[in-house]
């Protein structure tokens, strides 16, 4: 598909843009999440959360009723697993990356079972994983919810701003000026399973960890104050999105890999910029 | 004017009581050091000045008016991740979060950050990213956001820990006149007990069994402050 029939065609261009406004919308909410998951070495939990979201995507398999409410599953499931993850990890045994095996593995055994038990693996189990071209045929109602769900993160981030940076920088000191942490922490997970389950039909289940990730590291090469890091970090992660999106379009791609390697080449662009300032 | 008071206060840590049996107050212009071995619960009272712990037993009190928002503190040598894109300025303005409304910080707050700022010195370094400079001047960015938050009262969780001879003397220097100059009232948790004698007005020391409070003056002839010399 050549850009000019992207755009000339009203029935390609309609599907193209729905999937490009929420898939802009997603990867600027990742990106302003991610750098505080990165400074707070939860970089994985996205990764984990989406693994969560497939275990997710086998309910409907066996209730097929709920087979047009997948969205919705998948955003409870996913929630639930988060504050689990949180909770885990703050007990004083098990810390943030062991919580987040724990649960992610789990999830994605008695997902496989559950579809042994039912269908079986097909190709839009693959799909889940890998992303899809269904991207592209996203229902009104899934359209819309992800809109507005993306848009509430995007704006309760930036409403609790301050309280992310103060804490995220030292939480100790945090703790002593009143701000409620584990608050913060709750609204940070529900804001991050939100964005994963919206993005994991777009990147897929195993990829969209990427758009938390290295729009982040990229950002943080290169920007010495946080306010910096997040708006550079929205800045790249959305001009990688769209750059991979049309990429995929026209080269019969994944949108998720594209977007990936568009990530890996800004985040290798932005190494090499760091070691030339420094020679 | 009394700010602070502990009557009879007992805490844990964890499960079991690390003291016991501690009174004292802080007064308008103390300055305060809490001495006091490894493990003897220094930390954990530092967590109950600060209502981040409850008391097993007894009470702390604040003033009428005087409330924890009021007391800046400077946490012990927290970990702060190398590669933490973060400026001197929003460090420091990030001491101002608890008096500000709403969301964003105002013009208002950007001065107050930009006065700790001058008073410590520190506005040559105000743009650069915390994680490039040396202990003593991250000590002092982190006191100038402690200051931005106190109104009445700094609480500082040793402060020299981890600096070299020269920047300990500075950072006393700075405290010292915070103390005198700006009618600041000052509690230090500190080991060092020839700066303790030097600069604070009071000393608690903590010991499970028998603590001890009183003037420096009272405090260098009782026989507690000789065993614990005496065991260094």
């Amino acid at each position: 598909m050549s850009l000019s029939e992207i755009f000339t065609n009203p029935f390609i261009c309609k599907i193209v843009m729905r999937a490009l406004i929420v898939g802009v919308l997603v990867s600027l909410s990742a990106a302003l999440l991610g750098v505080g998951l990165v400074l707070k070495r939860f970089s994985m939990i996205g990764d984990g959360l989406s693994h969560v979201g497939f275990l997710a995507v086998a309910i409907p398999t066996v209730f097929a009723s709920l087979v047009n409410f997948s969205l919705e599953i998948s955003l409870i499931i996913v929630v639930l697993a988060s504050f689990l993850i949180m909770r885990i990890s703050q007990s004083t045994k098990i810390n943030g990356d062991s919580a987040i095996a724990l649960i992610s593995t789990s999830a994605v055994a008695i997902g496989v079972i559950i579809f042994d038990f039912t269908t079986g693996m097909t190709t839009d189990i693959c799909n889940n994983m890998f992303g899809s071209s269904s991207v592209l045929t996203l229902t009104d109602k899934d359209l819309y919810i992800s809109i507005a769900l993306s848009l509430i993160c995007i704006g309760t981030f930036v409403f609790l701003y301050n309280k992310i940076f103060c804490y995220t920088f030292d939480e100790s000191f945090a703790a002593s000026q009143g701000i409620k942490i584990k608050r913060c922490q709750a609204a940070v997970s529900l804001m991050i399973s939100v964005t994963i389950v919206i993005g994991m039909r777009l990147l897929g289940a195993i990829m969209i960890s990427a758009l938390t990730i290295f729009p982040a590291l990229t950002a943080m090469m290169l920007c010495k104050t946080y306010k910096s890091a997040v708006v550079s970090s929205a800045i790249i992660s959305v001009i990688c999105f769209v750059i991979g999106f049309f990429a995929a379009c026209m080269l019969s791609l994944q949108t998720g890999p594209a977007v990936i390697i568009v990530n890996l080449l800004a985040f290798a662009a932005s190494v090499i910029i760091k070691k030339l300032k420094r020679a | 004017m009394e700010l602070i008071s502990c009557q009879n206060v007992a805490l844990k840590y964890q499960s079991y009581t690390v003291c016991d049996n501690l009174n004292f107050v802080v007064n308008d212009g103390d300055y305060l050091c809490i001495v006091g071995e490894n493990g003897s619960g220094k930390s954990t009272l530092v967590n109950a000045l600060l209502s981040l712990k409850e008391c097993s037993e007894g009470k702390i009190t604040f003033a009428d008016g005087f409330d924890v928002s009021q007391i800046g503190y400077l946490p012990q040598t927290t970990q702060i991740e190398k590669d933490f894109p973060a400026s001197v300025f929003e460090v420091v303005l990030s001491g101002c979060l608890a008096h500000t409304k709403g969301s964003f910080y105002k013009a208002e707050q950007k001065k107050q950050a930009q006065n700790a700022i001058d008073l410590l010195n520190i506005n040559d370094i105000k743009k650069k990213s915390f994680s490039s400079l040396s202990g003593g001047q991250k000590q002092r960015v982190l006191l100038a956001r402690a200051l931005c938050a106190a109104k009445k009262v700094l609480l500082l969780d040793e402060p020299i820990s981890g600096l070299d001879p020269k920047a300990s003397a500075n950072m006393y220097d700075i405290i010292n006149t915070l103390n005198r100059e700006h009618k600041m009232t000052v509690i230090v948790v500190s080991h060092d007990l020839d700066a303790a004698f030097k600069y604070a007005t009071h000393i608690l020391h903590i010991n499970h069994s028998s603590s001890f409070f009183g003037t420096t003056e009272e405090y260098k002839a009782s026989s507690i402050s000789k065993n614990y010399i005496g065991g260094h």
